[in-house]
């Protein structure tokens, strides 16, 4: 079997890419004279929220690759090492919308419209004894300070374990103690990236980024069922890759086998994922506290208040649950391409639009005011994806060919 | 239950193993079991075994469990004895949701290892007889249907060929039973 060792930016791909990087840009600008420029303070926090809600989505989402790597790594799995610079591609792109979200986060807190952070408006603060409570964490020094590290580490992290795998593609190790040091070495960084990840997206960036939309509330199950829904988003965009590249000829020793397992972890996390919500919903139903409550009344509603978002809540549910859990269940449904790239981009959408009902009913409680323009913002990320993915894909080899741990990949069965 | 005879080699090595599968489908012996002390990883495949359905059962019995659990809990709470539970209404789900996801692992659970069980002919306190007992320590054991037409020199040359050891021809009971046939050893022989 021969093996094309880089990949060749179809025409096409690069087309679509552009394109839909031009979309995503003319739907940001649509979205800016319709509402950004608005006098009404609420029509631009709507402009704000959809670009929190993009930018935030898929820089979490591109971030879960370089998890699921080092999560690997750390637990000395080899399997996934035949598509593994796939991954390693999709996390070349946290730099780049991390700097994209980090200026919209930026912009704001400091700028003059509060309604989606109100705890960034210093005067009215002053008089809120629970933000007040709450200013030694959610202030504008510490968030920029922690938002900036947050990013920059990712980055560099992940930087740094792209480096550590493409080392080997000029120099095989030769010894057997060479190729110790270099797991050790590998294992190390990876926990360094992990302990990073759980501190930020495992607890104080949902918490910094969305949950402070909802200032007054809180939810210790918050982060982590943020983390899932994007690890399980991250996770079914790496299969659309390893779909796509296989489809075009490439990853000729990724088959079958690898395939199951992406769908076995698209499955599984997204019962954790609703795990996670429900145990969320069920205490504060359960409990029924106002404070607490008060989350759910603008997205489900209660005996008196309609819930505006409760059709974007039970479809999201129906989409992230119901049909993962139905259709993923059989094994040949794990082993089928379509199948396959049908639920990755459903789970994508799904969770697109769980973040969509977490930062939306803040700026905008009474009634959701998603227009065409928010599909348009999220194709231009789609795009600067595809993108930044497809360059990093054609720069390296797309077999780690001297990794220790290849073959066990190679010959790997479920 | 029928005693059918059966042709056996063990072997030592999965390395011999695996050819030696092989060459017994091409050959066209009917293979009717590889047992051994631990899952091999790809021999279900090249024996040509079909997939299992024990998951196909396992669903239903989760479905099962969902809906007993679902049916039960509705009837007891909203129906037959309403108690207000801190104002709750009497068909609160939310609440339910966890038994229902417990009732749901434990029908899917219980109901597999049955399942299990039976497909595998075990229960407690039966003992099975085996055609080699080294296949529950070292050795693989590859048992080959046999019938009254076979020429059991040639099976046996041929296992001998492709690298079995103690190859033996055996009578054994197939199918489901019940007893405690491990030390009987009459039952077997070759009747005329």
């Amino acid at each position: 079997m021969s093996i094309r060792e880089k990949f060749i930016i179809p025409k096409r791909y690069n087309t679509i890419s552009i394109a839909l990087m031009v979309i995503g840009i003319i739907a940001i600008a649509a979205l800016y004279i319709t509402h950004g420029a608005s006098k009404d303070p609420h029509e631009q926090a709507r402009f704000w929220a959809s670009l929190l809600q993009n930018s935030v989505y898929f820089l979490l989402v591109v971030n879960a690759a370089m998890f699921f790597i080092c999560a690997t790594t750390l637990a000395w799995g080899g399997w996934t090492l035949v598509f593994r610079r796939v991954p390693e591609a999709i996390s070349t792109v946290v730099p780049v919308i991390g700097v994209i979200c980090f200026l919209i986060l930026m912009a704001i807190t400091f700028g003059d419209n509060h309604i989606i952070y109100h705890w960034a408006d210093t005067e009215h603060v002053k008089h809120d004894p629970v933000l007040l409570h709450k200013s030694g964490f959610l202030n504008k020094g510490f968030f920029t300070v922690v938002t900036f590290l947050t990013i920059a580490l990712w980055s560099f992290l992940g930087w740094k374990m792209r480096k550590l795998s493409r080392s080997l593609d000029e120099k095989p190790l030769a010894t057997v103690e060479e190729r110790k040091k270099y797991t050790w070495n590998n294992t190390v960084w990876s926990a360094l990236f992990l302990v990073v990840f759980a501190l930020t997206v495992m607890s104080s960036t949902p918490w910094l980024w969305l949950l402070s939309i909802d200032a007054h509330w809180f939810s210790t199950m918050y982060s982590w069922y943020t983390f899932a829904s994007t690890f399980v988003a991250g996770v079914a965009l790496i299969a659309l890759f390893v779909v796509f590249l296989k489809n075009t000829g490439y990853l000729e020793l990724t088959n079958d086998e690898h395939l199951h397992d992406i769908g076995k972890f698209m499955f599984a996390f997204s019962i954790f994922w609703t795990y996670l919500w429900f145990s969320q919903f069920m205490l504060i139903w359960y409990s029924n506290q106002p404070e607490e409550t008060i989350y759910f009344v603008n997205r489900i509603g209660n005996s008196s208040h309609p819930g505006a978002y409760e059709g974007i809540f039970w479809l999201m549910v129906i989409i992230n649950f119901l049909a993962p859990l139905l259709i993923l269940m059989r094994r040949g449904a794990k082993r089928n391409y379509t199948t396959v790239t049908f639920m990755a981009l459903l789970i994508l959408f799904g969770h697109w639009l769980d973040f969509y009902q977490m930062v939306f009913p803040g700026p905008s409680p009474d009634h959701v005011p998603m227009i065409l323009y928010d599909f348009g913002v999220a194709l231009g990320f789609v795009g600067l994806i595809m993108f930044v993915t497809g360059r990093a894909l054609s720069k390296a080899p797309l077999l780690a060919k001297n990794h220790p741990f290849l073959k066990e990949s190679v010959i790997h069965h479920t | 239950m029928a005693v059918k005879k059966f042709i056996t080699g063990n072997f030592y090595d999965e390395e011999v193993l695996f050819p030696a599968v092989k060459k017994a489908r091409r050959a066209g012996y009917k293979i009717h079991e590889v047992f051994t002390p631990f899952p091999i990883h790809g021999l279900d495949k090249a024996m040509g075994l079909r997939d299992t359905s024990l998951h196909t059962a396992g669903f239903i019995y989760a479905i099962t469990g969902t809906a007993t659990a679902v049916g039960f809990i509705t009837w007891a709470l909203s129906i037959d004895w309403q108690i207000n539970f801190g104002g709750k209404p009497f068909f609160s789900l939310p609440a339910w949701i966890p038994i229902i996801f417990e009732l749901t692992v434990l029908f899917a659970a219980v109901g597999m290892v049955l399942t299990f069980c039976y497909l595998c002919q075990m229960a407690p306190f039966v003992k099975k007889d085996h055609f080699n007992p080294r296949s529950t320590d070292d050795t693989f054991v590859m048992a080959l249907e046999a019938g009254d037409k076979t020429n059991d020199a040639e099976v046996v040359a041929f296992l001998n060929n492709v690298g079995a050891k103690d190859v033996a021809v055996q009578y054994k009971e197939t199918g489901w039973w019940l007893g405690r046939y491990d030390k009987d050893t009459k039952r077997f022989e070759k009747k005329d």
